[in-house]
Protein backbone atom coordinates (compact mmCIF):
# COMPACT_ATOMS: atom_id res chain seq x y z
CA UNK A 1 0.00 0.00 0.00
CA UNK A 2 2.96 2.23 -0.62
CA UNK A 3 1.36 4.90 -2.77
CA UNK A 4 -2.22 4.80 -1.49
CA UNK A 5 -3.67 6.38 1.60
CA UNK A 6 -3.88 3.63 4.17
CA UNK A 7 -7.18 3.73 6.06
CA UNK A 8 -6.05 1.51 8.95
CA UNK A 9 -2.41 2.12 9.57
CA UNK A 10 -1.63 5.76 10.28
CA UNK A 11 1.21 6.80 8.03
CA UNK A 12 3.23 8.98 10.34
CA UNK A 13 3.57 6.58 13.24
CA UNK A 14 3.16 3.01 14.33
CA UNK A 15 -0.38 3.89 15.31
CA UNK A 16 -3.44 2.02 14.17
CA UNK A 17 -6.68 3.76 13.30
CA UNK A 18 -8.92 1.88 15.71
CA UNK A 19 -12.08 3.57 14.49
CA UNK A 20 -11.50 2.39 10.92
CA UNK A 21 -10.61 -1.10 12.12
CA UNK A 22 -13.70 -1.31 14.35
CA UNK A 23 -15.88 -0.30 11.43
CA UNK A 24 -14.46 -3.13 9.35
CA UNK A 25 -15.12 -5.52 12.25
CA UNK A 26 -18.74 -4.30 12.71
CA UNK A 27 -17.96 -3.38 16.28
CA UNK A 28 -18.99 -0.22 18.12
CA UNK A 29 -16.10 1.02 20.28
CA UNK A 30 -16.38 3.75 22.92
CA UNK A 31 -13.94 6.67 23.05
CA UNK A 32 -12.47 5.38 26.31
CA UNK A 33 -11.84 1.98 24.75
CA UNK A 34 -10.30 3.52 21.64
CA UNK A 35 -7.71 5.27 23.83
CA UNK A 36 -6.82 1.94 25.48
CA UNK A 37 -6.75 -0.01 22.22
CA UNK A 38 -4.54 2.61 20.55
CA UNK A 39 -1.79 1.41 22.87
CA UNK A 40 -2.66 -2.31 23.09
CA UNK A 41 -3.16 -3.17 19.42
CA UNK A 42 0.22 -1.74 18.26
CA UNK A 43 1.86 -3.59 21.20
CA UNK A 44 0.33 -6.86 20.04
CA UNK A 45 1.30 -6.19 16.41
CA UNK A 46 4.86 -5.35 17.45
CA UNK A 47 4.96 -8.63 19.37
CA UNK A 48 3.84 -10.74 16.40
CA UNK A 49 6.05 -8.92 13.89
CA UNK A 50 9.00 -11.14 14.89
CA UNK A 51 7.80 -13.60 12.23
CA UNK A 52 9.09 -11.23 9.58
CA UNK A 53 12.59 -12.55 10.41
CA UNK A 54 11.66 -16.14 9.56
CA UNK A 55 12.97 -17.53 6.29
CA UNK A 56 10.08 -19.14 4.43
CA UNK A 57 11.65 -19.44 1.02
CA UNK A 58 10.81 -23.16 0.85
CA UNK A 59 7.36 -23.91 -0.47
CA UNK A 60 4.65 -25.21 1.82
CA UNK A 61 3.89 -28.88 1.34
CA UNK A 62 0.43 -29.79 0.13
CA UNK A 63 0.71 -33.59 0.04
CA UNK A 64 -1.74 -35.52 2.16
CA UNK A 65 -4.68 -33.38 1.05
CA UNK A 66 -7.88 -35.34 0.52
CA UNK A 67 -11.40 -34.56 -0.61
CA UNK A 68 -13.59 -33.97 2.42
CA UNK A 69 -16.77 -33.04 0.58
CA UNK A 70 -19.65 -35.49 0.46
CA UNK A 71 -21.57 -36.13 -2.72
CA UNK A 72 -24.39 -33.63 -3.25
CA UNK A 73 -27.25 -36.08 -2.88
CA UNK A 74 -29.97 -37.30 -0.51
CA UNK A 75 -31.04 -33.87 0.78
CA UNK A 76 -33.18 -33.83 3.93
CA UNK A 77 -36.85 -33.05 3.43
CA UNK A 78 -37.58 -29.36 2.99
CA UNK A 79 -38.58 -27.54 6.17
CA UNK A 80 -37.33 -30.24 8.53
CA UNK A 81 -35.12 -27.85 10.51
CA UNK A 82 -37.03 -24.60 9.91
CA UNK A 83 -38.68 -24.44 13.32
CA UNK A 84 -35.59 -25.35 15.33
CA UNK A 85 -33.47 -22.75 13.51
CA UNK A 86 -36.08 -20.01 13.74
CA UNK A 87 -36.48 -20.67 17.46
CA UNK A 88 -32.91 -19.47 17.98
CA UNK A 89 -33.42 -16.21 16.09
CA UNK A 90 -34.07 -13.03 18.10
CA UNK A 91 -36.84 -11.90 15.72
CA UNK A 92 -38.99 -13.70 13.18
CA UNK A 93 -41.78 -12.91 10.74
CA UNK A 94 -43.64 -16.03 9.75
CA UNK A 95 -41.09 -18.50 8.50
CA UNK A 96 -38.34 -15.92 8.08
CA UNK A 97 -35.68 -14.37 10.29
CA UNK A 98 -36.67 -10.70 10.60
CA UNK A 99 -33.96 -8.11 9.97
CA UNK A 100 -33.86 -4.32 9.99
CA UNK A 101 -33.62 -2.24 6.83
CA UNK A 102 -30.20 -1.63 5.37
CA UNK A 103 -30.72 2.13 4.90
CA UNK A 104 -32.59 4.27 7.41
CA UNK A 105 -35.73 6.07 6.18
CA UNK A 106 -35.16 8.85 8.69
CA UNK A 107 -32.13 10.27 6.93
CA UNK B 1 -16.31 -43.27 48.65
CA UNK B 2 -13.52 -40.68 48.77
CA UNK B 3 -14.10 -38.26 45.89
CA UNK B 4 -10.61 -36.76 46.23
CA UNK B 5 -9.00 -40.02 45.10
CA UNK B 6 -11.82 -41.71 43.17
CA UNK B 7 -11.06 -42.60 39.53
CA UNK B 8 -13.31 -43.62 36.64
CA UNK B 9 -11.76 -47.09 36.71
CA UNK B 10 -12.49 -47.55 40.44
CA UNK B 11 -16.02 -46.11 40.14
CA UNK B 12 -16.71 -48.50 37.24
CA UNK B 13 -15.65 -51.46 39.35
CA UNK B 14 -17.69 -50.34 42.36
CA UNK B 15 -20.80 -49.54 40.28
CA UNK B 16 -20.71 -52.89 38.51
CA UNK B 17 -20.11 -54.65 41.86
CA UNK B 18 -23.18 -52.77 43.24
CA UNK B 19 -21.13 -51.34 46.12
CA UNK B 20 -22.98 -48.10 45.48
CA UNK B 21 -25.42 -46.92 42.83
CA UNK B 22 -24.88 -44.37 40.09
CA UNK B 23 -27.45 -42.22 41.93
CA UNK B 24 -25.37 -42.42 45.15
CA UNK B 25 -22.30 -41.42 43.16
CA UNK B 26 -24.04 -38.54 41.42
CA UNK B 27 -25.52 -37.30 44.71
CA UNK B 28 -22.06 -37.35 46.27
CA UNK B 29 -20.78 -35.09 43.48
CA UNK B 30 -23.82 -32.80 43.66
CA UNK B 31 -23.23 -32.48 47.42
CA UNK B 32 -19.55 -31.67 46.83
CA UNK B 33 -20.55 -28.98 44.32
CA UNK B 34 -22.98 -27.41 46.81
CA UNK B 35 -20.29 -27.43 49.48
CA UNK B 36 -17.30 -26.19 47.45
CA UNK B 37 -18.38 -24.39 44.33
CA UNK B 38 -19.49 -21.21 46.08
CA UNK B 39 -15.81 -20.51 46.59
CA UNK B 40 -14.29 -22.11 43.46
CA UNK B 41 -16.94 -21.14 40.85
CA UNK B 42 -16.04 -23.96 38.46
CA UNK B 43 -19.63 -24.33 37.23
CA UNK B 44 -21.80 -21.85 35.35
CA UNK B 45 -24.82 -24.13 35.72
CA UNK B 46 -25.40 -27.37 37.61
CA UNK B 47 -28.01 -29.75 36.20
CA UNK B 48 -29.09 -31.31 39.51
CA UNK B 49 -32.43 -32.77 38.42
CA UNK B 50 -31.44 -34.14 35.03
CA UNK B 51 -28.20 -35.54 36.50
CA UNK B 52 -30.23 -37.57 38.99
CA UNK B 53 -32.53 -38.81 36.22
CA UNK B 54 -29.53 -39.80 34.09
CA UNK B 55 -28.04 -41.60 37.10
CA UNK B 56 -31.26 -43.55 37.63
CA UNK B 57 -31.31 -44.54 33.97
CA UNK B 58 -27.67 -45.63 34.29
CA UNK B 59 -28.54 -47.75 37.33
CA UNK B 60 -31.14 -49.59 35.24
CA UNK B 61 -28.52 -50.29 32.55
CA UNK B 62 -26.03 -51.48 35.18
CA UNK B 63 -28.69 -53.71 36.80
CA UNK B 64 -29.32 -55.27 33.39
CA UNK B 65 -25.60 -56.07 33.15
CA UNK B 66 -25.15 -53.86 30.11
CA UNK B 67 -22.82 -51.18 31.44
CA UNK B 68 -20.19 -49.57 29.22
CA UNK B 69 -16.98 -47.91 30.49
CA UNK B 70 -18.71 -44.60 31.27
CA UNK B 71 -22.23 -45.70 32.27
CA UNK B 72 -23.23 -43.72 35.36
CA UNK B 73 -19.95 -41.76 35.48
CA UNK B 74 -20.56 -38.10 36.45
CA UNK B 75 -18.65 -35.67 34.27
CA UNK B 76 -18.55 -31.93 33.64
CA UNK B 77 -18.69 -30.27 30.22
CA UNK B 78 -17.01 -27.03 29.20
CA UNK B 79 -19.56 -24.35 28.31
CA UNK B 80 -18.71 -24.44 24.60
CA UNK B 81 -20.13 -27.85 23.68
CA UNK B 82 -23.73 -28.13 22.54
CA UNK B 83 -26.25 -30.27 24.42
CA UNK B 84 -29.68 -30.14 22.79
CA UNK B 85 -32.13 -27.94 24.68
CA UNK B 86 -29.55 -26.64 27.15
CA UNK B 87 -28.04 -23.19 27.41
CA UNK B 88 -24.50 -23.04 26.01
CA UNK B 89 -22.91 -19.61 26.33
CA UNK B 90 -19.14 -19.96 25.76
CA UNK B 91 -19.06 -17.82 28.94
CA UNK B 92 -20.21 -14.84 26.86
CA UNK B 93 -23.03 -12.35 27.34
CA UNK B 94 -23.81 -12.57 23.64
CA UNK B 95 -24.98 -16.19 24.10
CA UNK B 96 -26.31 -15.82 27.65
CA UNK B 97 -29.74 -17.24 26.77
CA UNK B 98 -28.83 -19.34 23.73
CA UNK B 99 -30.14 -22.91 23.79
CA UNK B 100 -28.43 -25.53 21.67
CA UNK B 101 -30.52 -26.97 18.85
CA UNK B 102 -28.53 -30.22 18.57
CA UNK B 103 -26.01 -32.39 20.40
CA UNK B 104 -22.29 -32.05 19.73
CA UNK B 105 -20.90 -35.35 18.43
CA UNK B 106 -18.89 -35.86 21.64
CA UNK B 107 -22.11 -35.42 23.65
CA UNK B 108 -24.02 -37.95 21.49
CA UNK B 109 -21.22 -40.44 22.08
CA UNK B 110 -21.28 -39.91 25.84
CA UNK B 111 -25.10 -40.07 25.96
CA UNK B 112 -24.90 -43.43 24.18
CA UNK B 113 -22.74 -44.70 27.06
CA UNK B 114 -25.12 -43.41 29.75
CA UNK B 115 -22.86 -40.70 31.15
CA UNK B 116 -24.24 -38.39 33.87
CA UNK B 117 -23.80 -34.72 32.94
CA UNK B 118 -23.29 -32.67 36.11
CA UNK B 119 -23.19 -29.22 34.54
CA UNK B 120 -21.40 -26.77 32.28
CA UNK B 121 -18.09 -25.34 33.41
CA UNK B 122 -16.66 -21.85 33.36
CA UNK B 123 -14.11 -20.76 30.74
CA UNK B 124 -12.55 -17.71 29.18
CA UNK B 125 -15.11 -16.16 26.85
CA UNK B 126 -15.06 -17.98 23.49
CA UNK B 127 -11.94 -19.86 24.70
CA UNK B 128 -9.79 -16.71 24.52
CA UNK B 129 -7.41 -16.36 27.44
CA UNK B 130 -5.19 -18.29 29.82
CA UNK B 131 -6.78 -17.74 33.23
CA UNK B 132 -10.62 -18.04 33.06
CA UNK B 133 -10.67 -14.37 34.09
CA UNK B 134 -12.16 -13.49 30.69
CA UNK B 135 -15.44 -15.22 31.56
CA UNK B 136 -18.39 -12.81 31.46
CA UNK B 137 -19.63 -14.57 34.62
CA UNK B 138 -16.63 -14.03 36.90
CA UNK B 139 -13.40 -16.02 37.28
CA UNK B 140 -12.90 -19.54 38.57
CA UNK B 141 -10.44 -19.97 41.44
CA UNK B 142 -7.63 -22.46 41.77
CA UNK B 143 -8.53 -25.16 44.35
CA UNK B 144 -4.86 -25.25 45.50
CA UNK B 145 -4.87 -21.53 46.34
CA UNK B 146 -8.05 -19.55 45.81
CA UNK B 147 -6.11 -16.29 45.38
CA UNK B 148 -4.74 -17.75 42.14
CA UNK B 149 -6.15 -18.54 38.70
CA UNK B 150 -6.95 -22.12 37.68
CA UNK B 151 -5.53 -21.46 34.21
CA UNK B 152 -7.62 -21.33 31.10
CA UNK B 153 -9.47 -21.49 29.01
CA UNK B 154 -10.87 -24.79 30.38
CA UNK B 155 -10.30 -23.51 33.94
CA UNK B 156 -13.73 -24.57 35.21
CA UNK B 157 -13.28 -28.13 33.97
CA UNK B 158 -9.79 -28.42 35.51
CA UNK B 159 -10.89 -26.92 38.84
CA UNK B 160 -13.97 -29.17 38.98
CA UNK B 161 -11.84 -32.31 38.57
CA UNK B 162 -9.14 -31.08 40.97
CA UNK B 163 -11.66 -30.18 43.68
CA UNK B 164 -13.56 -33.47 43.45
CA UNK B 165 -16.61 -31.81 41.89
CA UNK B 166 -16.56 -34.05 38.78
CA UNK B 167 -14.95 -37.41 38.15
CA UNK B 168 -13.62 -36.15 34.81
CA UNK B 169 -14.41 -33.36 32.36
CA UNK B 170 -14.39 -32.37 28.72
CA UNK B 171 -12.41 -29.33 27.67
CA UNK B 172 -11.17 -27.82 24.44
CA UNK B 173 -7.61 -26.82 23.63
CA UNK B 174 -6.80 -24.14 21.05
CA UNK B 175 -3.37 -23.06 22.34
CA UNK B 176 -3.06 -24.91 25.64
CA UNK B 177 -6.56 -24.54 27.05
CA UNK B 178 -6.69 -28.09 28.42
CA UNK B 179 -3.02 -28.65 29.30
CA UNK B 180 -2.29 -25.33 31.05
CA UNK B 181 -5.27 -25.47 33.46
CA UNK B 182 -4.55 -29.17 34.06
CA UNK B 183 -0.98 -28.17 35.02
CA UNK B 184 -2.12 -25.31 37.28
CA UNK B 185 -4.74 -27.51 39.01
CA UNK B 186 -2.60 -30.66 39.32
CA UNK B 187 -4.65 -32.95 37.07
CA UNK B 188 -4.07 -34.73 33.75
CA UNK B 189 -5.08 -32.95 30.53
CA UNK B 190 -5.04 -34.44 27.03
CA UNK B 191 -5.05 -32.47 23.77
CA UNK B 192 -5.55 -35.12 21.08
CA UNK B 193 -4.20 -35.04 17.52
CA UNK B 194 -6.02 -32.42 15.44
CA UNK B 195 -8.91 -34.29 13.85
CA UNK B 196 -8.93 -37.22 16.31
CA UNK B 197 -12.10 -35.95 18.02
CA UNK B 198 -15.01 -34.38 16.14
CA UNK B 199 -15.46 -30.62 16.52
CA UNK B 200 -19.10 -30.80 15.39
CA UNK B 201 -21.08 -28.93 18.04
CA UNK B 202 -18.05 -27.23 19.57
CA UNK B 203 -18.44 -23.44 19.47
CA UNK B 204 -15.52 -22.52 17.23
CA UNK B 205 -12.72 -20.26 18.42
CA UNK B 206 -9.89 -20.85 15.92
CA UNK B 207 -10.96 -23.75 13.75
CA UNK B 208 -7.54 -24.90 12.54
CA UNK B 209 -6.32 -25.12 16.17
CA UNK B 210 -9.36 -26.16 18.25
CA UNK B 211 -9.54 -29.71 19.55
CA UNK B 212 -11.76 -31.30 22.20
CA UNK B 213 -9.95 -33.33 24.84
CA UNK B 214 -10.18 -34.71 28.34
CA UNK B 215 -9.30 -33.69 31.90
CA UNK B 216 -9.05 -36.38 34.55
CA UNK B 217 -7.29 -37.41 37.75
CA UNK B 218 -4.90 -39.80 36.08
CA UNK B 219 -3.68 -40.94 32.69
CA UNK B 220 -5.89 -44.05 32.65
CA UNK B 221 -9.05 -41.98 33.14
CA UNK B 222 -8.01 -39.45 30.48
CA UNK B 223 -7.65 -42.38 28.08
CA UNK B 224 -11.02 -43.94 28.98
CA UNK B 225 -12.82 -40.66 28.26
CA UNK B 226 -10.76 -40.05 25.10
CA UNK B 227 -11.58 -43.54 23.78
CA UNK B 228 -15.28 -42.73 24.25
CA UNK B 229 -15.23 -39.50 22.21
CA UNK B 230 -12.66 -40.17 19.48
CA UNK B 231 -13.34 -41.28 15.93
CA UNK B 232 -14.21 -40.06 12.46
CA UNK B 233 -17.32 -37.93 12.08
CA UNK B 234 -18.85 -37.02 8.71
CA UNK B 235 -20.19 -33.84 10.37
CA UNK B 236 -16.63 -32.49 10.78
CA UNK B 237 -14.70 -32.20 7.53
CA UNK B 238 -11.40 -31.94 9.43
CA UNK B 239 -12.00 -35.13 11.40
CA UNK B 240 -9.47 -37.81 10.52
CA UNK B 241 -10.42 -41.12 8.94
CA UNK B 242 -10.45 -43.96 11.49
CA UNK B 243 -7.68 -45.70 9.58
CA UNK B 244 -5.35 -42.70 9.92
CA UNK B 245 -1.90 -44.04 10.59
CA UNK B 246 -1.16 -44.26 14.30
CA UNK B 247 2.36 -43.40 15.33
CA UNK B 248 4.30 -46.49 16.24
CA UNK B 249 7.47 -46.63 18.18
CA UNK B 250 9.43 -48.24 20.93
CA UNK B 251 8.23 -45.44 23.24
CA UNK B 252 11.66 -45.42 24.83
CA UNK B 253 13.44 -42.45 23.25
CA UNK B 254 12.51 -39.00 24.48
CA UNK B 255 13.65 -35.69 23.06
CA UNK B 256 14.25 -32.52 25.08
CA UNK B 257 14.45 -29.20 23.19
CA UNK B 258 17.16 -27.78 25.49
CA UNK B 259 17.62 -24.53 23.60
CA UNK B 260 13.94 -23.71 23.93
CA UNK B 261 14.07 -24.08 27.73
CA UNK B 262 16.87 -21.61 28.45
CA UNK B 263 14.85 -18.87 30.13
CA UNK B 264 12.83 -21.18 32.33
CA UNK B 265 12.16 -20.34 35.98
CA UNK B 266 14.73 -22.23 38.10
CA UNK B 267 12.24 -24.07 40.32
CA UNK B 268 10.09 -25.17 37.38
CA UNK B 269 13.30 -26.27 35.67
CA UNK B 270 14.33 -28.33 38.71
CA UNK B 271 10.96 -30.14 38.76
CA UNK B 272 11.20 -30.77 35.02
CA UNK B 273 14.73 -32.18 35.30
CA UNK B 274 13.63 -34.43 38.17
CA UNK B 275 10.80 -35.87 36.07
CA UNK B 276 13.14 -36.46 33.12
CA UNK B 277 15.49 -38.26 35.54
CA UNK B 278 12.58 -40.47 36.70
CA UNK B 279 12.01 -41.52 33.10
CA UNK B 280 15.73 -42.18 32.60
CA UNK B 281 15.68 -44.38 35.69
CA UNK B 282 12.82 -46.35 34.12
CA UNK B 283 14.91 -47.14 31.05
CA UNK B 284 14.11 -44.27 28.69
CA UNK B 285 16.95 -42.74 26.73
CA UNK B 286 16.88 -38.97 26.61
CA UNK B 287 18.37 -37.00 23.72
CA UNK B 288 18.43 -33.36 22.67
CA UNK B 289 16.16 -32.30 19.81
CA UNK B 290 16.31 -29.11 17.79
CA UNK B 291 13.07 -27.26 17.04
CA UNK B 292 14.52 -24.00 15.70
CA UNK B 293 11.25 -22.54 14.38
CA UNK B 294 9.57 -22.74 17.79
CA UNK B 295 11.00 -19.29 18.50
CA UNK B 296 8.28 -17.97 16.17
CA UNK B 297 5.44 -20.08 17.57
CA UNK B 298 3.85 -17.47 19.83
CA UNK B 299 3.95 -14.79 17.14
CA UNK B 300 2.45 -17.17 14.57
CA UNK B 301 -0.22 -18.23 17.04
CA UNK B 302 -1.23 -14.68 17.93
CA UNK B 303 -1.78 -13.94 14.24
CA UNK B 304 -3.60 -17.13 13.20
CA UNK B 305 -5.75 -17.32 16.32
CA UNK B 306 -7.21 -13.78 16.09
CA UNK B 307 -7.62 -14.15 12.31
CA UNK B 308 -9.74 -17.27 12.70
CA UNK B 309 -11.54 -15.92 15.78
CA UNK B 310 -12.55 -12.73 13.99
CA UNK B 311 -13.91 -14.81 11.12
CA UNK B 312 -15.76 -17.33 13.30
CA UNK B 313 -17.31 -14.70 15.56
CA UNK B 314 -18.63 -12.74 12.56
CA UNK B 315 -21.68 -15.02 12.75
CA UNK B 316 -22.62 -13.47 16.10
CA UNK B 317 -24.34 -10.30 14.90
CA UNK B 318 -27.75 -10.26 16.57
CA UNK B 319 -29.60 -11.80 13.63
CA UNK B 320 -29.67 -15.59 13.83
CA UNK B 321 -29.14 -16.26 17.52
CA UNK B 322 -28.13 -14.83 20.83
CA UNK B 323 -28.29 -11.24 22.01
CA UNK B 324 -29.77 -8.62 19.69
CA UNK B 325 -29.59 -4.92 20.49
CA UNK B 326 -32.36 -3.00 18.68
CA UNK B 327 -31.37 -0.26 16.23
CA UNK B 328 -32.88 1.45 13.19
CA UNK B 329 -30.68 -0.11 10.53
CA UNK B 330 -29.08 -3.49 10.24
CA UNK B 331 -25.49 -2.20 10.37
CA UNK B 332 -26.13 -0.71 13.79
CA UNK B 333 -27.81 -3.90 15.00
CA UNK B 334 -24.54 -5.68 14.20
CA UNK B 335 -22.16 -3.16 15.74
CA UNK B 336 -24.23 -2.44 18.88
CA UNK B 337 -24.99 -6.11 19.53
CA UNK B 338 -21.33 -7.06 19.21
CA UNK B 339 -20.22 -4.17 21.41
CA UNK B 340 -22.71 -5.13 24.13
CA UNK B 341 -22.18 -8.89 23.86
CA UNK B 342 -18.41 -9.38 23.57
CA UNK B 343 -15.94 -8.87 26.42
CA UNK B 344 -12.72 -6.86 26.24
CA UNK B 345 -10.33 -9.67 25.18
CA UNK B 346 -12.79 -10.95 22.57
CA UNK B 347 -13.09 -7.46 21.09
CA UNK B 348 -9.30 -7.14 21.10
CA UNK B 349 -8.88 -10.43 19.21
CA UNK B 350 -11.55 -9.49 16.69
CA UNK B 351 -9.77 -6.20 15.97
CA UNK B 352 -6.31 -7.80 15.70
CA UNK B 353 -7.78 -10.53 13.49
CA UNK B 354 -9.49 -7.96 11.30
CA UNK B 355 -6.17 -6.12 10.95
CA UNK B 356 -4.04 -9.16 10.01
CA UNK B 357 -6.63 -10.24 7.43
CA UNK B 358 -7.23 -6.80 5.95
CA UNK B 359 -6.25 -5.98 2.41
CA UNK B 360 -2.69 -4.70 2.43
CA UNK B 361 -1.67 -6.58 5.60
CA UNK B 362 -2.82 -10.15 4.95
CA UNK B 363 0.39 -11.00 3.07
CA UNK B 364 2.74 -9.65 5.71
CA UNK B 365 0.82 -11.09 8.67
CA UNK B 366 -1.70 -13.86 8.03
CA UNK B 367 -0.12 -15.51 4.96
CA UNK B 368 3.38 -15.17 6.36
CA UNK B 369 2.20 -16.73 9.63
CA UNK B 370 0.74 -19.68 7.71
CA UNK B 371 4.08 -20.23 6.00
CA UNK B 372 5.99 -20.08 9.29
CA UNK B 373 3.45 -22.50 10.75
CA UNK B 374 4.58 -25.00 8.09
CA UNK B 375 8.17 -24.60 9.32
CA UNK B 376 7.03 -25.45 12.86
CA UNK B 377 5.16 -28.49 11.60
CA UNK B 378 8.27 -29.56 9.66
CA UNK B 379 10.44 -29.16 12.78
CA UNK B 380 8.21 -31.60 14.66
CA UNK B 381 8.11 -34.05 11.73
CA UNK B 382 11.90 -34.07 11.58
CA UNK B 383 12.26 -34.45 15.36
CA UNK B 384 9.87 -37.41 15.43
CA UNK B 385 12.08 -39.28 12.96
CA UNK B 386 14.50 -39.74 15.86
CA UNK B 387 12.39 -39.75 19.03
CA UNK B 388 9.09 -41.27 20.20
CA UNK B 389 8.07 -38.22 22.20
CA UNK B 390 9.23 -34.72 23.05
CA UNK B 391 8.96 -33.41 26.60
CA UNK B 392 8.93 -29.91 28.04
CA UNK B 393 7.19 -28.15 30.93
CA UNK B 394 3.53 -27.33 30.29
CA UNK B 395 3.97 -23.74 31.49
CA UNK B 396 6.93 -21.48 32.33
CA UNK B 397 5.65 -20.87 35.88
CA UNK B 398 2.95 -22.08 38.32
CA UNK B 399 -0.52 -20.52 38.66
CA UNK B 400 -0.38 -16.73 38.90
CA UNK B 401 -2.52 -14.46 41.07
CA UNK B 402 -6.00 -13.38 40.02
CA UNK B 403 -5.67 -9.95 38.41
CA UNK B 404 -1.87 -10.18 38.12
CA UNK B 405 -1.80 -10.05 34.32
CA UNK B 406 -5.02 -8.17 33.64
CA UNK B 407 -3.53 -5.01 32.25
CA UNK B 408 -1.06 -6.41 29.81
CA UNK B 409 -2.40 -8.76 27.13
CA UNK B 410 1.07 -9.59 25.78
CA UNK B 411 2.39 -10.77 29.18
CA UNK B 412 -0.58 -13.15 29.37
CA UNK B 413 0.13 -14.42 25.85
CA UNK B 414 3.67 -15.37 26.97
CA UNK B 415 2.16 -17.97 29.33
CA UNK B 416 1.33 -20.08 26.28
CA UNK B 417 4.90 -20.48 24.99
CA UNK B 418 5.16 -24.25 25.58
CA UNK B 419 1.63 -25.17 24.57
CA UNK B 420 0.88 -23.28 21.32
CA UNK B 421 3.51 -25.05 19.15
CA UNK B 422 1.54 -28.29 19.66
CA UNK B 423 -1.68 -26.81 18.27
CA UNK B 424 0.13 -25.17 15.37
CA UNK B 425 1.60 -28.55 14.39
CA UNK B 426 -1.60 -30.49 15.14
CA UNK B 427 0.22 -33.12 17.20
CA UNK B 428 -1.18 -34.61 20.43
CA UNK B 429 0.14 -33.73 23.89
CA UNK B 430 -0.67 -34.56 27.48
CA UNK B 431 0.08 -32.62 30.66
CA UNK B 432 0.63 -34.79 33.72
CA UNK B 433 1.39 -33.56 37.26
CA UNK B 434 5.15 -32.95 37.47
CA UNK B 435 5.80 -31.94 41.06
CA UNK B 436 5.10 -28.74 42.96
CA UNK B 437 6.78 -25.42 43.63
CA UNK B 438 6.16 -23.30 46.71
CA UNK B 439 4.59 -19.82 46.58
CA UNK B 440 3.34 -17.95 49.67
CA UNK B 441 3.77 -21.16 51.72
CA UNK B 442 1.46 -23.04 49.38
CA UNK B 443 2.48 -25.95 47.21
CA UNK B 444 1.43 -25.24 43.64
CA UNK B 445 1.38 -27.98 41.01
CA UNK B 446 3.40 -27.73 37.79
CA UNK B 447 2.80 -29.77 34.65
CA UNK B 448 5.07 -32.09 32.70
CA UNK B 449 4.12 -32.05 29.02
CA UNK B 450 4.64 -35.03 26.73
CA UNK B 451 4.20 -34.36 23.01
CA UNK B 452 3.66 -37.19 20.53
CA UNK B 453 3.75 -37.56 16.78
CA UNK B 454 0.46 -37.30 14.84
CA UNK B 455 -1.81 -40.14 16.04
CA UNK B 456 0.56 -40.94 18.91
CA UNK B 457 -1.90 -40.77 21.84
CA UNK B 458 -1.08 -44.32 22.98
CA UNK B 459 2.59 -43.34 23.26
CA UNK B 460 1.57 -40.41 25.47
CA UNK B 461 -0.49 -42.66 27.74
CA UNK B 462 2.35 -45.20 28.02
CA UNK B 463 4.96 -42.57 28.94
CA UNK B 464 2.50 -40.60 31.11
CA UNK B 465 1.92 -43.66 33.28
CA UNK B 466 5.69 -43.88 33.90
CA UNK B 467 6.01 -40.29 35.13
Amino acid sequence: MADKVDPIREQASNGVNITALAKLARLEVSDAEIAKLEKEIPDILAFVETIQKADVSTEAKTDGLRNVMRADENPHESGKYTEVLLKAAPAREGNRVAVKQVISRKK
Amino acid sequence: MDLSTLTIAEARRALDAKEYSALDLTNAYLDAIVKKDGEIHAYLEVWTDSAREEAKAADAVIAAGKSQPLTGIPIAVKDNMLIEGRIVSAASKILENYRASYDATVISKLKAQGVVFLGRTNMDEFALGSSTENSAYGPTKNPHDTSRVPGGTSGGSAAAVAAGMALAALGSDTGGSIRQPAAFCGVVGLKPTYGAVSRSGLIAAASSLDQIGTLAKNVGDAKILFDAIRGHDPMDSTSLPDNAAAAKGERKTIGVPREFLNDLNAEVRAQFDATVQTLKDKGYSVVDVALPSLQYALAVYYIINPAEVSTNLARLDGIRYGLSVPADVIGEVYSKTRAAGFGAETRRRILVGTFVLSSGYADAYYRKARSVRELIRADFAKAFEGVDAIVMPTTPSPAFKLGEKNNDPVSLYLEDIFTVPVNLAGVPAISVPGGTVERDEKKLPVGFQIIGAWGGEETLFAIGKDV
